[in-house]
């Protein structure tokens, strides 16, 4: 058996942590060749190929790559695909764009958000926002799976695999790139970070989101957001932290003004430990907090962050 | 242009879901369903795209059971055109996969020729976010997923598009899939004549047989369990006892 991990590449850079638990994921698997495509992925391919347990890497290098479309991309998979038993990725907005348009290339179904290898056919994934986990045996031929990176530790580096040039494929033309908004930010990125502090409605607007700010780079930590204070306009949407948002799993994740709908909680249930501060005693995210202060946040964040 | 919406029958964000105690899946009896929150979505933007004269038809279609038809008519009310259901289930507990409603979808495709497919990121059940993709390769079409903005412009349309980074615009060929996130539109409520008047738009019910799909799943579901269950933590008195207790854990 062998297995086939896209590797998470953005503007020539590669996403190594989401790579290198995707790879510790996949390992269980088969041998991981790991495809590198992009507009410029020779540095990505060479950092990916130091990945312990990667065998051998593809760079498909052309502009047609470069904005991660999903139509190129896929057929540039699909057209590998006959080596390979399994084809997987990190769960990433990229990669769920692009792999069940893959799997359906194949006649395969897709396995998205994979929390668990139970065997080469048979995985665990979250269902109903996490309120149940579902073991589903493949009967396809090939299986086409999105490992969710945060219950996976990274595998280390320190291996040297040999990166191999590919051909790359046509253009399908039906699809342009036009622009990114990315925020440039120095904070850890989210789904990744030791420590993240998310705010919700009860911080009230965008200004005041300065105090969740504050606290978080007090701490070295990532900034994530309940949907509720995106919808707001407080926050980005690449802020969201939840069932359609991010999944996070930190060592510590810091619930400000949060109610701790179901919504949010599967996306960052599975963080080691939970603090929540909320003036609503009875607020469902208590249940799920290692340590619950009740009090105004407005009070209790600027002390906070004063204190550390 | 037609609009083609495919819009899911599931369980309502609201309920506590339940995980049967023989581990055999979810228990959906009884319980409160309600038409999938991101195709409430794709209806809203559907709708106005032909209150902005840019669309002349909404179809809603929804696959599974013959319940399904309280979505559509959901649908119906909100503003569609008219309705398909495609009966592929009896059990309600039984879920078509992505895979199989995909090549359902690129059946009405056929019939029906849209311009457009607006179909939800994510089924809230299920959470697979594989459909739109999946129809988009069957069909050859392109696809935007996860629109936070649709600009439809002719024989092309503009997407913002919702990215682990921020955001993503592209443009993308006529006819095109496109799959919603949450900030794309606010969907209206049904008013009550209009929730009358639903009743008398037409429904078309076929079956899968009747298009010559095969439904039957590639994934069998061994075992759905309970996650783990986090243990009771504490309420402290301060801010002064939360910083003490977090040093003590050694976590900061
Ligand atoms: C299809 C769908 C998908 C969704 N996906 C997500 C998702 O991915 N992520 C997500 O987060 N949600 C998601 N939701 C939304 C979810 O159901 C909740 O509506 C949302 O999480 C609520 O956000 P909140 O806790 O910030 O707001 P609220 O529920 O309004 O809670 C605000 C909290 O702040 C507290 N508060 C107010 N003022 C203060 C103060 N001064 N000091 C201290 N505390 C204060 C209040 O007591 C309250 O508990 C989704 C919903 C749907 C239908
Ligand atoms: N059985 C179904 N009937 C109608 N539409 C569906 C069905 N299953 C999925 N869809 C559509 O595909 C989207 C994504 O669903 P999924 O791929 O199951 O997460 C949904 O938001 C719907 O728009």
């Amino acid at each position: 058996m062998a297995v086939l991990l896209i590797a998470e590449i953005t503007d020539g850079a590669l996403a190594m942590d989401a790579t290198a638990k995707t790879v510790a994921a996949a390992q269980a698997l088969g041998e991981v060749t790991v495809l590198a495509a992009g507009a410029s992925a020779k540095d990505a391919a060479a950092e990916a190929a130091t990945i312990e347990g990667v065998s051998k890497v593809l760079l498909a290098e052309d502009d047609l790559y470069g904005h991660r479309l999903a139509e190129p991309v896929s057929a540039l998979i699909a057209s590998l695909a006959g080596d390979y038993s399994h084809i997987v990725a990190p769960a990433t907005t990229d990669a769920k764009n692009i792999l069940p348009r893959v799997a359906a290339l194949l006649d395969v179904m897709v396995l998205t958000d994979v929390t668990a290898v139970v065997d080469a056919d048979t995985f665990e994934r979250p269902i109903y926002a996490g309120n149940a986990i579902q073991t589903v045996k493949s009967k396809d031929a090939k299986k086409v799976i999105t490992f969710r990176t945060s219950t996976f530790d990274a595998a280390p580096t320190g291996g040297s695999a040999a990166v191999e040039d590919i051909a790359t494929g046509e253009n399908p033309a039906l699809s342009e790139w036009v622009e990114d908004k990315v925020a440039a930010s120095d904070r850890p990125e989210l789904t990744s970070a030791g420590i993240v502090v998310s705010g919700g409605r009860g911080v009230g607007s965008q200004d005041d989101f300065a105090l969740i700010e504050k606290l978080a780079d007090k701490l070295g930590a990532a900034v994530g957001a309940s949907r509720a204070a995106v919808d707001s306009g407080f926050a980005p949407n690449d802020w969201q932290v939840g069932q359609t948002g991010k999944v996070v799993a930190p060592d510590l994740y810091v619930a400000v003004g949060i109610s701790g709908a179901i919504q949010h909680l599967a996306g960052m249930k599975d963080s080691k430990v939970i603090v929540a501060i909320n003036k609503d005693e009875e607020a469902p995210i208590f249940q799920v907090a290692d340590y619950g202060l009740v009090a105004d946040l407005f009070q209790a964040v600027p002390e906070l962050t004063e204190k550390l | 242009m037609k609009v083609l919406v495919p819009v899911k029958r599931v369980i309502d964000y609201n309920v506590k879901v339940r995980v049967k105690a023989d581990g055999s899946g979810v228990d959906l009896a009884n319980v409160k369903m309600s038409m999938n929150p991101f195709d409430e979505i794709a209806v809203e933007e559907a709708i106005r795209l032909k209150e902005a004269g840019k669309a002349d038809e909404v179809i809603a279609v929804s696959i599974g059971v013959k319940q399904s038809q309280e979505t559509l008519r959901t649908a119906l009310a909100m503003g569609a055109d008219r309705a398909i259901l495609v009966v592929a289930a009896d059990d309600v507990h039984t879920d078509i996969e992505p895979l199989a409603v995909a090549k359902i979808l690129a059946k009405i495709v056929e019939d029906e020729q849209p311009g457009l497919v607006l179909c939800g990121k994510q089924a809230i059940d299920n959470d697979l976010g594989a459909t739109g993709q999946m129809l988009s390769a069957l069909l050859g079409w392109s696809q935007a997923m996860y629109a936070n903005k649709v600009d439809v412009e002719g024989d092309h349309a503009v997407v913002t598009r919702e990215v682990d980074g921020g955001l993503q615009t592209i443009k993308v060929k006529m006819p095109t899939i496109i799959s919603t996130d949450l900030r794309l539109n606010e969907p209206r409520y049904a008013s009550l004549p209009n929730i009358m008047k639903a009743k008398k738009k037409p429904l078309d019910e076929k079956t899968a047989a009747d298009l010559g799909v095969d439904v039957t799943p590639r994934l069998e579901i061994v075992k759905t369990g309970e996650p783990a269950a986090r243990a009771a933590g504490e309420i402290v008195g301060s801010v002064d006892e939360l910083v003490a207790k977090l040093k003590e854990k050694g976590i900061i």
